[in-house]
């Protein structure tokens, strides 16, 4: 018997000729195809979330602006990736991320090897034209080798995310709503006198920015995580992802 | 079973009660019971065992009766004169009008109205099936059962009927999308989640005639396929809950829910899920995300919930008040319902009048009657002389309507034009004595507090709009500042997850463009038109300074 295998679309991203599988989400595809979309919430393995909204594209014939991260490609769909209007969305939108919380680069571990940051020089962001929020955030520094600082959280739910699928521990989830949400471990105990947390630092590896760091250390430049050919990071990540795919 | 063993079951619970030839009818749905209606009810039952008039008098609990502002409400045998403000010591003159012929109404508030998903309410007892029943109850869903689910979607779709929740999906296109996905696991979800500030159409409904409800559930259930419902209600309505749970009960005793419907192979059951506070979980994704014990909080779609909802199975959800307009459109055909209201909006609306009106209350019209006979023939004009400045439509997710489109008609199209939504239904009226400002700043600060947090441009941007809407109030805004709000309202609209963020900025666009003049005022001369926002001069400078 011949098994069919899985269909392929063939489409236009920013007028090139691209194709792709029918399960493949317009982000993959434009990563093959080397068109650099700006993101924070999305990391290849982790389930998708569309809360960033940095990878809003433009699709002819929908008058939405849609996440690259979520939207399943189709056949002969035209995809604009980076039009004039969406370079601006997109400043203003890490404005806002930055206007949020105390992303204050000078003292920050992180300085350096920062998503936030790295994005908001790529994408030429001169300034914050928002005032800044400074919401008054503890350190949560319990946990004998890791810190969860909120103030430098974008609530990119990473860490939820990697916890809960890869590990399988679920320490980390969110507490409270709109402005006042924050990541928390346990039922918002101290990370030290979390039980779920089994220190494995799946967290620390994926947080983008400075928000969750490892006492003692120069934070690691984690941008080999996202650079292909490189060594991936976390091997079984993508592995755990393929035999997810295969089970399901 | 078939329908007359219904009907015969119906009255034979009737027949237990003793019910006189007239029957004096007492608002008992929320509005009306905070005003003591139950004492009301209480004195005519106690006279009329005084005066052993039983045969010929009978006292009623009845849903909404409307004129919620004028409570508590007492009204006799059908289509007779509301009586209002009732107290208790008024038992004797009612009972003597109950035996004596009753009048019709005369009032516009009556007359005007056109009630379809509102006709049982005000006259049917609303925790008695059997009272339903004999109103053509249930009768629907017999006869539905006889036709193939394809015939029933279609008459739905003839009828023309659109969401009632506020966008105006074409709801037999719904039905259809999720009935094509194949013979799988489905579910039906009914949005009780009723949110808007203002807004008490659905906790009407589900307090004044709670198997209407039901009936278009296992309606819809049928139709697409599905043998499990659940009703997402807001915990803030305890009333509809009770009265939603005892209806549930008594349509399974019924055996018009539950397995083996009127005996034929089709099973529907109802179950009930309660809200916790979260405006967010009335947009039908976060609302699933809450049935199945996460987090409410949206997420993109597609996929919608018609191919991908609860527990990953196809997922038809409407509104309370869709759902009260199945079973007439399949008793009267969908024909019927499509000569109801104009080319693209079909059938009634029900409204929540609030704000600065006389007749404060729950109205049902027909699409496409006039802004101005809504407010001025039913609603009864503005009270105290005052001036009409605005009507609010859609809550938050709305906007303000000023005096010059008034003559608009009610329907989807016309209203979004004018930079507002339909909406499930809130309309609250605003006089000259309303700040502009302060109207949007005050919706802001309930999006601010609603947002989920999931996505960042509501998340944060609704909390800078709020900012910059509470200097211009407090009189320290600049120009720059209303350009700001044009700009970040543009991008909250454009780049928010869901509907809440993307419709978050409606109050302060349409405020901006038909109220421009009174920003600048606010602005410029450190005034507030209206007087509300309060400026407070600084005595050597001259400048006006923030008052905490």
């Amino acid at each position: 018997m011949v098994t069919t295998g899985k269909k392929v679309k063939t489409f236009i991203i920013d007028g090139k000729d691209v194709s792709g599988t029918e399960d493949q989400t317009v982000i993959e595809v434009c990563r093959e195809n080397n068109i650099e979309i700006p993101t924070l919430c999305h990391l290849e393995g982790l389930a998708e979330v569309g809360a960033c909204r940095l990878c809003l594209v433009e699709i002819k014939g929908s008058n939405k602006l849609l996440p690259a991260c979520v939207t399943k490609v189709h056949e002969g769909m035209e995809v604009i990736t980076a039009s004039e209007g969406l370079k601006k969305y997109r400043i203003k939108i890490l404005e806002l991320f930055f206007s949020e919380r105390n992303h204050i680069c000078s003292v920050c571990v992180s300085n350096g090897i920062c998503e936030l940051q790295n994005l908001a020089q790529r994408l030429g962001m001169t300034h914050v034209h928002y005032p800044y929020l400074f919401p008054k955030f503890d350190v949560d520094a319990s946990h004998e080798r890791f810190v969860l600082d909120n103030n430098r959280c974008i609530l990119c739910t990473r860490c939820v995310r990697v916890c809960d699928e890869i590990e399988g521990a679920h320490t980390w989830d969110i507490m409270g709503r709109g402005i006042e949400s924050m990541v928390i471990t346990d039922l918002n105990k101290p990370w030290g006198e979390s039980e779920s947390c089994t220190s494995c630092g799946k967290c620390v590896a994926v947080c983008p920015t400075g928000a969750l760091v490892e006492k003692y250390k120069n934070a690691v430049d984690k941008s080999f995580m996202y650079k292909k050919d490189k060594l991936k990071f976390l091997p079984y990540l993508t592995t755990m992802r393929e035999v997810k795919n295969e089970q399901s | 079973m078939i329908i007359e063993e219904l009907i015969e079951y119906a009255q034979k619970l009737h027949l237990r009660e003793k019910t006189g030839k007239h029957e004096v009818k007492v608002c008992s749905a929320a509005g009306c019971l905070s005003l003591k209606s139950e004492a009301v009810a209480d004195e005519l039952r106690k006279k009329i065992a005084e005066l052993g008039i039983e045969e010929e008098v009978s006292v009623k609990p009845v849903g909404c009766l409307g004129l919620c502002s004028k409570g508590p409400l007492v009204t006799i045998d059908s289509g007779n004169r509301v009586y209002q403000n009732v107290k208790p010591e008024d038992a004797n003159l009612i009972i003597e009008k109950a035996k004596t012929d009753p009048q019709s109404e005369t009032d516009k508030f009556f007359t005007r109205q056109q009630k379809i998903v509102l006709e049982n309410s005000g006259q049917v007892d609303p925790e008695k099936i059997h009272d339903y029943i004999l109103r053509d109850g249930y009768k629907a869903l017999h006869d539905v059962l006889e036709m193939t689910p394809q015939e029933v979607i279609d008459e739905v779709t003839i009828s023309g009927l659109r969401g009632r929740g506020g966008a105006g999906y074409p709801t037999g296109l719904k039905w259809n999308t999720v009935a094509k996905t194949g013979n799988i696991k489905k579910y039906v979800i009914c949005n009780a989640d009723e949110g808007d500030p203002g807004a008490f159409m659905d906790r009407s409904l589900l307090e004044g005639d709670p198997h209407r409800v039901l009936e278009g559930m296992a309606i819809a259930a049928y139709a697409v396929g599905a043998d499990e419902g659940y009703v997402y209600c807001r915990a803030e309505y305890p009333l509809a809950i009770k009265r939603l749970k005892n209806a549930v009960k008594q349509a399974e005793r019924a055996g018009v829910l539950g397995k083996n419907i009127f005996g034929t192979t089709f099973s529907f059951t109802v179950d009930l899920r309660i809200g916790a506070g979260a405006f967010v979980c009335g947009e039908e994704t976060a609302l699933i995300a809450s049935i199945e014990g996460k987090r409410g909080q949206p997420r993109p779609r597609p996929p919608y919930p018609a191919e991908v909802g609860l527990w990953g199975s196809p997922t038809l959800i409407n509104n309370v008040e869709t759902y009260g307009n199945i079973a007439p459109i399949l008793r009267n055909g969908g024909e019927w319902y499509a000569a109801i209201g104009t080319e693209k909006s079909k059938g009634t609306k029900v409204f929540a009048l609030a704000g600065k009106i006389v007749n404060t209350g729950l109205i049902e019209i027909p699409m496409g009657i006039s802004l101005r006979e809504v407010i001025y023939d039913i609603g009864g004009g503005i009270p105290d002389g005052k001036k009409f400045k605005a009507v609010q439509t859609g809550g938050p997710s709305g906007g303000c309507i000023p005096e010059q489109f008034l003559d608009k008609p009610v329907d989807y199209e016309s209203l979004s034009e004018l930079g507002s939504i339909m909406g499930s239904g809130g309309m609250i009226i605003m006089d000259e004595t309303s700040c502009m400002v302060d109207v949007a700043k005050y919706f802001l600060d309930f999006t601010k507090d609603e947002s989920c947090g999931k996505c960042v441009p509501c998340r944060v941007g609704t909390v800078q709009l709020y900012n910059i809407l509470d200097r211009i109030t407090k009189g320290t805004g600049t120009m720059e500042d209303l350009d700001e709000l044009d700009d970040l309202c543009d991008l909250v609209k454009n780049t928010s997850l869901c509907g809440l963020g993307q419709a978050a900025p409606n109050p302060v666009l349409s405020t901006i463009q038909y109220f421009r003049d009174e920003y600048i005022a606010h602005i410029v001369d450190k005034k507030c038109p209206a007087g509300v926002c309060k400026f407070h001069t600084h005595a050597e400078t001259g400048k006006s300074e923030v008052i905490i």
